[in-house]
């Protein structure tokens, strides 16, 4: 039953979270090694809905050890598409 | 027969502006129903009424502003409704949305929200030929405001732009780069690459001199709210009257003197290991999904709570010189704007919420702020608040008391510090927990006792 994600779906979870929590984001022009967190100035509250939707996104379970391998998209992407549902 | 009138919802707040209309003449509403959706100086506030009936009346267009009290609609007992009648024709809310329960929040969707709308109107621009680039469709500030923009036929800001970019000025900006330039000041339009604008190029641009002032484009605390948009074309309304960012700098700024003017502060400040209460939320997170897990902050609230009910001298408010204590613990919170300003809403009762209920309740008072849907008594009832600057990275918080509050209690960023334990040197997380106290209505005593009953209750997070 678990399926693996490629990058591109692992990509889109992560736009999809972001641009949910900050609407106007513009991440199309986020780096791959910019952190997240500070790029879309997300606060701890923020952050957490982010995993949330990250999770609900991809599928992807999510503990709380997991949270600093989500610092980055590279970060996300790797993350993502080792985790299967 | 009785009048629904323009609330109070701050100490500084003497006048509103209805942004729009939840009920028509006609409706049944019922003590505490949300009934219109008002722009305080501040932020938009939903407005609750207290006195039951049918509206007969609504006597205020949307759009006008009102001193406090001014008499905004009628309410008329169930027995005695007249036949509804109209003297003002208020549009029908296109999107009229019921407040959001406190489950697990997500971030609301809105084709069009009231802020939008209102931006929408000052600018000129008809929401119909407005097509949104958000997520899901929907109309953002920068849709409206680059609508205004191509009507208003500016020159736009040109340069040696790549051919294959029609609107030269919308050039991509990165995040950082843009939030850099909002601090710096620079004005993104005039900074000019061929690809890309990148943090290096914002910083060049600063050290530039200027040649035209940056735009001030309208921020509010909007749903879409994000740092400024990098496209503001140099005639663009710029520092406009009434510009709702300025406005709401404006009466914090007002608020802030006034504490400091009247209110003889005086400060405490303690240090709380956080290790039993860290380890017993991470324990129990382990086997939460994710939209249930609690972050630390929750348990600092309950603590705060709990702890004020023990020291009720430093909850409540201090009126007509003598302090009029709280009819419960309305704490209330305080929360960053995106595009910056500051709301504390309370959340009520919360001594008597469980510490999942207060997460869930916090988490909603954040989305709810941040999308500019808080209700009327969150604003006026906060009878202490808590603030948190921990994300921030500033270890202890100084701060200035809410009038008519008598405190305000901070919590710094959860830091590794070394700690003597049984006469031993051991690593735990701690954190700066300062009290901000008026000293007419309290003195360092009962201040210092507060503080410590917040201290003990974290060491027992199991009991909070």
């Amino acid at each position: 039953m678990s399926q693996i994600l490629t990058d591109e779906q692992a990509r889109d979870a992560v736009t999809a979270a972001v641009l949910r929590i900050v609407p106007d984001a513009e991440i199309d022009t986020l780096d791959d090694d910019e952190p997240i967190r500070d790029a879309f100035e997300l606060d701890s509250m923020d952050f957490l809905s982010f995993v949330e939707l990250l999770s609900d996104g991809s599928g992807a379970r999510i503990d709380e050890e997991d949270y600093p391998r989500l610092t980055t998209m590279a970060d996300c992407v790797e993350f993502l598409t080792h985790r299967s549902a | 027969m009785a009048d629904f009138r323009m609330p109070s919802l701050g100490a500084d707040m003497e006048e509103g502006t209805v942004l729009e209309w939840l009920v028509h003449p006609g409706d049944t509403v019922h003590k505490g129903d949300v009934v219109a959706v008002v722009d305080t100086a501040k932020a938009a506030v939903e407005v609750e009424t207290f006195v039951e009936g049918v509206v007969t009346e609504l006597l205020v267009d949307v759009g006008s502003k009102v001193p406090v009290g001014t008499p905004l609609a009628r309410i008329a007992d169930h027995q005695h409704a007249a036949p509804p009648k109209t003297a003002v024709t208020p549009e029908p809310p296109e999107h009229a949305v019921p407040p959001e329960p406190p489950e697990r929040q997500r971030p609301p969707e809105h084709p069009v929200t009231p802020l939008i709308r209102t931006l929408a109107a000052e600018l000129g621009v008809d929401l119909a030929s407005v097509t949104g680039t958000g997520a899901h469709g929907r109309i953002t500030r920068r849709d409206v405001q680059r609508a205004a923009a191509a009507s208003a036929q500016t020159p736009v800001a040109v340069a040696e732009a790549p051919p294959t970019t029609p609107e030269p000025s919308r050039r991509p900006v990165t995040p950082y780069a843009r939030r850099l330039a909002r601090e710096l000041g620079v004005d993104l339009s005039t900074v000019v690459v061929d690809d890309v604008i990148d943090a290096d190029d914002v910083r060049r641009a600063a050290a530039r001199p200027a040649t035209s002032p940056p735009p001030e484009p309208a921020i509010r605390p909007a749903p879409a709210a994000a740092p400024r948009p990098a496209t503001e074309p140099p005639s663009a309304p710029a520092g406009r009257p009434g510009d709702s960012h300025d406005r709401m700098r404006e009466t914090i700024g007002r608020l802030m003197a006034r504490s400091k003017r009247e209110i003889p502060h005086y400060y405490l400040s303690t240090t709380v290991d956080l290790a039993q209460a860290r380890g017993w939320m991470q324990e129990r997170n382990r086997d939460l999904p994710v939209g249930e897990r609690l972050v630390l902050a929750s348990l600092m609230l309950k603590a705060t709570a709990l702890a004020v009910r023990k020291h009720p001298q430093l909850n409540g408010f201090w009126v007509d010189d003598a302090f009029v204590p709280g009819t419960g613990v309305h704490l209330g919170v305080a929360i960053s704007l995106r595009g910056g300003g500051l709301v504390a809403p309370a959340i009520h009762d919360a001594d008597r919420l469980g510490v999942d209920e207060l997460m869930s309740a916090m988490r909603d008072l954040v989305t709810r702020a941040r999308a500019g849907r808080l209700r009327g008594t969150e604003m006026s009832d906060p009878t202490l608040t808590v603030t948190n600057l921990g994300d921030q990275g500033v270890e202890s918080v100084h701060g200035v008391i809410y009038p008519p509050q008598v405190a305000l209690v901070g919590f710094g960023r959860v830091v590794e510090r070394p700690w003597a334990v049984d006469g031993m040197l051991a690593v735990r997380p701690v954190v700066s927990l300062t009290l901000a106290a008026d000293h007419r209505a309290t003195d360092g005593f009962s201040g210092g006792r507060l503080l410590a009953t917040i201290d003990q209750l974290l060491q027992r997070p199991e009991e909070l």
